[in-house]
């Protein structure tokens, strides 16, 4: 990947936030008609939507922001996996329910402390949609926490596939407070944060409730990298091609 | 707060636009609706989502473009994010018609079927974003839940 111009730092820093969200929501949705409960998947579309509107938000800024060349759809359905910057965590799939709020619950944990920091960007639309974000991911996490608790402090069986969950999630946590490059670009500009100063944070928030839950913070050091510079797992492309389909084989098709 | 007889006439007709989800309510009630202006001969309506992905946002928009052309009126509708939307903001009136509505207004244990405060959280999830699923111990039925948001 190129390094953006000075004036391209701040749409390719949003791009990558607007990226996670959707990604994740897209992730989530797959779940729907899959939940243990109809209040479950009531809980995980909301979710779902919640991130999907925040999606909205950032990708309409980022083509205002390039002067309109793309608009917010064709920024989400018509990009290449190469060229989409979400981290590793939200393209993760789920075979159980465990895996499900595992993944949500180290972003939720990411973004408690993500947008409240992103609310005093410099940058004012940033840090209105941030404003606007961090109160709905406090909701979200108090949600998926409540199930890692649950799910740690429950059965021997669902302890154990908690914890595996959260084993196999682990190495892609790390990125989430790696700063690259556009990072430190972006918080010298004063419109980004730079995630290496959350990262404390974020590690005390999970591990309060890991404890809680009497499950383990995983202790494997290997941590996967490259979303940010569009290397991503296996998943993501099989994910893109559900979720690009229509815009693929219709192109400009409209609802 | 600028006013004149003509704003005053606009801002009437934008009020009494309603929530698509919650009819009961006006865009006024929920806190939604933020300024009503003129830009020459335009009407400019500045509104404010509830949560950010509220679908219901889009209707809203078009509810409020349609309600003035009727009266002749062009309008813009414009989508403002700061301040972030509170339920602080809905009016004491607008959580009694959510209680009349069926709907437990926010921060309230009442059940809005029988007045009893026994109740408690079936679910921190309901029938749209803005909405839980709470449930009365003593007349044991289940009830929407305007989640408390700041």
């Amino acid at each position: 990947m190129t390094a953006p111009t000075a004036a391209g730092v701040l749409p390719t820093y949003v791009l990558r936030l607007a990226d996670d969200l959707l990604i994740n929501a897209q992730r989530l949705s797959e779940f729907i008609t899959r939940g243990p409960e109809l209040e479950e998947e009531l809980a995980i579309a909301n979710t779902a939507l919640d991130n999907l509107g925040v999606a909205q938000q950032l990708y309409e800024y980022v083509s205002e922001l390039e002067g309109g060349a793309r608009t917010a759809d064709e920024i989400a359905f018509l990009r290449a996996e190469r060229e989409f910057t979400n981290c590793l965590l939200v393209e993760q799939p789920h075979a159980d329910f465990a895996d499900v709020m595992g993944r949500q619950f180290f972003l939720d944990a990411w973004h408690c402390e993500l947008w409240p920091a992103l609310e005093s960007s410099g940058d004012a639309t940033l840090a209105a949609v941030a404003a606007k974000a961090a109160k709905e991911a406090r909701y979200h996490f108090r949600h998926s926490a409540g199930w890692v608790i649950r799910l740690g402090d429950g059965t021997v069986e669902s302890a154990k596939r908690m914890q595996r969950a959260l084993n196999t999630l682990w190495k892609f946590t790390g990125e989430l407070t790696t700063a690259d490059e556009l990072d430190r670009r972006a918080a010298a500009q004063g419109s980004g944060v730079d995630p290496s100063d959350l990262q404390a944070a974020w590690q005390d928030r999970v591990g309060e409730m890991l404890d809680e839950a009497q499950l383990t913070v995983p202790a494997d050091r290997y941590q996967a990298t490259g979303g940010r510079s569009g290397r991503h797992t296996e998943h993501l492309g099989h994910l893109l091609a559900e979720m690009q389909f229509m815009q693929r084989a219709y192109p400009g098709m409209e609802w | 707060m600028v006013t004149s007889p003509r704003l005053d006439a606009v801002r009437a007709i934008v009020s009494e636009v309603r929530d698509p989800e919650l009819p009961s309510l006006t865009i006024q009630d929920l806190g939604v609706l933020r300024e009503v202006r003129f830009e020459g001969e335009t009407v400019v309506v500045s509104i404010t989502p509830t949560y950010s992905g509220c679908p219901a946002l889009g209707v809203i928009a078009e509810d409020i473009t349609a309600a003035l052309r009727s009266h002749s009126f062009e309008s813009r509708v414009e989508t403002v994010l700061s301040p972030a939307w509170t339920t602080d903001w809905m009016s004491e009136a607008a959580r009694a018609k959510l209680m009349d509505a069926g709907v437990g207004a926010p921060g309230s244990r009442t059940c809005p079927n029988c007045d009893s405060d026994q109740t408690r959280s079936l679910s921190e999830y309901g029938s749209t974003a803005c909405q839980a699923l709470h449930v009365c111990e003593s007349c044991s039925e289940t009830f929407p839940y305007f989640k408390t948001h700041r």
